[in-house]
């Protein structure tokens, strides 16, 4: 909405000005989406090469309650994220909190904590040994609290890690939202419940709609946080049949289920979205005036409050605790710097390698001609909805199979976080590209710049906030990505997010614990200075 | 559309770019120079003397710590790096060798060395069970080791064909909260915990864990493959707890979460050690022949595929000395099977455990055990 049709040529009509051979770049956006459908392509020659093994395991009757369960927590995960973060955006966006822009940062961050230390966590408070459960015991003798494990501690859990999901493009709703429309709204007369119901919602819906399929999109891959409240869902049952079984065809299988649930859910959306009336202001929006905090919004507060307890406190609070117990039993803790060092390594050549790899498929998607963009959408949109443990488990077998040289490296670990990340990285380039004037371009060429200058010197410092918010996002995703990297990670290799998982399996609370506040810190500390400097930048330009 | 389209593809990461822009990362990510290698080099060898014999496989290592300078060895382990991963180390470092270890669950690890092939990196696997090391061997992917190695350890605990050798010795237990369970309870045979509704809801197990697809193996070998399904089907239906491993099942004993579980004996021992305390849990064993009361062994294999075969001899002489055998006996609370090496006190003798009729190179076939546990939807 910010962008004016009259301020940019349309990209329909960039393309037709374009014609002829195709480019490098769109050669190589080809050649990157070819890399990321590659493991797709190979669990289906897998799973047809199993036939009657990968047909038995899709009928099996545990199978159709594995997808039943990943659906339904997904669903359940996916409207109580919505539901919790509709409220928060609306009450750090349009409500004069004081304080309102630590608010609205804090409440941003339980996005960089892993699901499987939110998974920890959520039972150190509500387990059946946990904190709650011993003041209950002796506040009034009860002995055993409502059984967590399962469905309810997993859908508590996910709740707690996708809600951001929703609430940031909510509150970047809330924000571009022309009030006016409300305004018009009551002057006709509608009392303002129907006001919310009928004009903030539908315009809302857009950033609804991208919220339930993240949120959903994460439950089905989740792996870390289902596993440790054992609630085994298709993407942990994919993990066990493939390690623990000497024919792998049945988990490929699996794996494309899993794949073609991912992608309906992506495409329904699309769909869905593309139906959708699209209200558009003409003139000037009118910022919000913020109401102040009165009896209406203090609840919400406090539910803010509530979630930030238990989003952000929670899990620095349990890792904390594993801590000073440890150093209360004189335990020595093993050192972390290794891990961390790691970490931040693969994190940062995965964002660059990433973001790589999705300029060219930004740039042709965005530029290109209309037929390789749209050749672009469909694998882009598939590898979307691809969970990490099927992209890991397709290219181990790969490489052990066909690349010998590339199995258990370093590359290979990197090109799994690029081709997982792909999509994000290519989606924001791709918006950034696409507000560029290509006028601009233009001017350089016809000012006697060579293409690869005109690349350098202009294309590129055009496009750097979107490089840098591509890197950003794919380092802090890296760096907690857990199946990925135990998959594929190189013997020995050892990063924050494995050490945290491998002394937690071994239940070695001790050791895990310095390494879960590290990983903890690498993920807030960045995720908070940027949500924190967007903050002021919004007051800057006064919105 | 299409741009309606692409800006909704970022979705997330789109909402993101803003906050993100510009900050430019510097404060936000540090950066290395360079990944550095994975390993750290491990200490020089303390006394370098000539290398090992060069004829692999048949050459019997005589002296313990015939130290090389240099070389990598990479071990396949199924038993955890927190009970084991310190006596790796300290080998690696007294023989002077580069020790690179991959985790992972005992059959995840030979299910890997079977897809990688003759290609696999793999030079020695550390089973949790004799189980994975016959498929292994019945698989053809261990070299034979020299008879002065099987020969340190009673013929029980090695393999009849002379491919993989015991380490350490351990028997199945069924542990149990005391606070909550009379060990009179406890049914005379494990095959009769299942169908019965005084367990449910409060048994524990790990379908995952090595150790227990052995105990699957051998209840098969022992009963018959229809018993054994029957078996896991009738504990599953008393929606008994899956645990990740061994471990989490005795914490969860201890703390009443679940009121016993299938383990190996020395897990509660380790918990006991470190809490300094007395707790609320026991070992139950089987002493009357039943499938429950398996002894089993966490041996190795040299990898038939192995191009460091002398080195990975000079790692399992070590860890058939009296110094690691020591430390399986005193830290992990294992039985050792060296000849002179006391077990923990606290262990009822091996001699007097009287496991079920079962010779240990028999239970090869975790194809199958793996198969079933996968058709009784374990997995």
């Amino acid at each position: 909405m910010t962008v004016r049709p009259s301020a940019v040529p349309t990209i329909e009509r960039v393309r037709r000005w374009r014609t002829g051979q195709l480019g490098i770049t769109e050669w190589l956006a080809l050649g990157v989406a070819a890399l990321a459908l590659a493991p797709i392509a190979y669990l289906v020659w897998r799973a047809l090469e199993g036939g009657q093994q990968s047909l038995a395991a899709l009928q099996h009757p545990r199978t159709a309650t594995l997808v039943l369960r990943s659906v339904v927590l997904a669903a359940v995960v996916a409207l109580s994220s919505v539901l919790l973060a509709l409220p928060l955006a609306w009450l750090t966006e349009r409500v004069a909190v004081p304080g309102r822009r630590l608010w609205a940062t804090l409440l941003a961050l339980p996005l960089a904590v892993p699901s499987y230390l939110m998974a920890y966590a959520v039972v150190a408070l509500l387990g059946p040994r946990g904190a709650l459960a011993g003041l209950v015991e002796r506040l009034f003798g009860v002995e055993r609290l409502p059984e967590l494990y399962g469905f309810w501690g997993a859908w508590l859990t996910l709740t707690l890690v996708t809600y951001p999901y929703s609430y940031l493009p909510l509150r970047a709703a809330f924000a571009r939202f022309d009030t006016a429309l409300e305004d018009a709204a009551r002057t006709l007369g509608t009392p303002s419940p129907f006001v919310f119901w009928r004009v903030t919602l539908p315009l809302l819906r857009p950033a609804l709609m991208t919220g339930v399929l993240l949120s959903a999109l994460y439950t089905l891959a989740d792996f870390g946080a289902i596993a440790i409240l054992r609630y085994p869902t298709l993407t942990f049952s994919i993990y066990n049949q493939y390690r623990l079984s000497f024919d792998r065809s049945a988990a490929a299988a699996l794996a494309l289920l899993l794949v073609g649930l991912s992608t309906l859910l992506v495409l329904a959306e699309r769909y869905w979205r593309h139906r959708a009336v699209l209200y558009r202001a003409t003139g000037v929006p009118r910022p919000a005036v913020r109401r102040p905090l009165d009896a209406r919004s203090w609840p919400l507060l406090l539910l803010a409050g509530g979630v930030l307890v238990l989003g952000l406190g929670l899990p620095f609070g349990v890792a904390g605790y594993w801590l000073v117990r440890a150093l209360a039993i004189g335990e020595t803790l093993p050192p972390v710097w290794d891990a961390l060092r790691n970490s931040l390594s693969v994190g940062v050549l995965a964002a660059v390698l990433t973001v790589a790899l999705a300029f060219p498929v930004a740039r042709a998607a965005a530029r290109g001609r209309a037929a390789v963009a749209r050749m672009l959408d469909i694998p882009l949109w598939i590898a979307y909805g691809l969970p990490g443990i099927v992209m890991a488990l397709a290219l181990v077998s790969l490489s052990v199979q066909a690349l010998p040289w590339l199995y258990q490296t370093l590359p290979l670990l990197l090109l799994g976080y690029a081709l997982r990340f792909l999509p994000e990285a290519a989606g924001t380039l791709r918006s950034v590209l696409s507000q560029q004037n290509p006028r601009w371009e233009e001017a350089a060429r016809t000012l006697g710049r060579r293409p690869w200058r005109v690349w350098l010197e202009v294309q590129l410092p055009l496009a750097f906030p979107g490089v840098v918010s591509a890197l950003v996002l794919v380092f802090l995703t890296t760096v907690k990505e857990l199946p990925v990297t135990l998959l594929l990670s190189p013997i020995g290799f050892t990063t924050l997010a494995t050490a945290v998982w491998g002394a937690t399996t071994d239940a070695f609370w001790s050791h895990a614990a310095v390494p879960a506040l590290v990983l903890l810190l690498v993920g807030v500390v960045p995720m908070g200075l940027l949500s924190w400097w967007q903050e002021r930048r919004g007051r800057a330009r006064g919105v | 559309m299409r741009r309606r389209d692409l800006l909704r593809l970022g979705g997330f990461s789109l909402v993101a770019a803003p906050l993100i822009v510009a900050c430019g990362g510097s404060s936000a990510t540090p950066t290395p120079a360079t990944v550095s290698p994975v390993e750290t080099p491990t200490a020089a060898p303390a006394a370098p003397t000539a290398t090992a014999g060069t004829t692999p496989a048949a050459t019997p290592v005589s002296t313990p710590a015939a130290a090389t300078r240099g070389g990598t060895l990479t071990i396949y382990s199924g038993r955890s790096k927190s009970l084991i991963g310190p006596l790796l180390d300290r080998i690696g470092q007294e023989l002077g060798l580069d020790v690179r270890v991959r985790y992972g669950d005992t059959a995840e690890l030979a299910t890997a060395i079977l897809e990688e092939g003759d290609r696999s990196p793999a030079d020695l696997f550390f089973g949790q069970d004799a189980g994975a090391l016959g498929a292994l061997a019945k698989e053809g992917r261990l070299a034979p080791l020299p008879g002065e190695l099987l020969e340190r350890v009673p013929e029980p605990y090695r393999s009849r064909q002379g491919l993989w050798v015991g380490i350490s010795g351990r028997v199945r237990t069924v542990v149990y909260n005391t606070e909550r369970v009379r060990p009179e309870e406890i049914p005379a045979s494990i095959v009769d915990f299942a169908g019965n509704e005084r367990w449910r809801d409060r048994l524990g197990w790990a379908p995952t864990n090595g150790s227990f697809q052995a105990f699957v193996t051998a209840l098969r070998r022992l009963r018959g493959d229809d018993a054994a399904r029957a078996w896991l089907e009738g504990i599953k239906a008393l929606n008994a707890r899956v645990f990740p491993n061994n471990a989490s099942i005795v914490q969860a004993t201890i703390a009443g979460e679940i009121e016993a579980g299938f383990v190996n004996h020395y897990y509660l021992m380790r918990e006991r050690a470190q809490a300094g305390r007395p707790l609320p849990a026991e070992n139950f064993f089987y002493r009357n022949g039943d499938p429950g009361g398996l002894v089993n062994v966490a041996g190795v294999g040299i990898l038939a595929s192995s191009r460091a075969t002398d080195l990975a001899l000079q790692f399992v002489d070590y860890l058939l000395s009296e110094a690691a055998q020591r430390y399986f006996s005193e830290q992990t609370f294992e039985y050792p099977l060296l000849e002179g090496v006391p077990a923990h006190p606290d262990l009822p003798p091996l001699a007097e455990l009287n496991p079920p009729p079962l010779d240990l190179s028999d239970l090869d076939d975790l194809k199958g055990t793996l198969a079933m546990l996968q058709e009784v939807g374990l997995l």
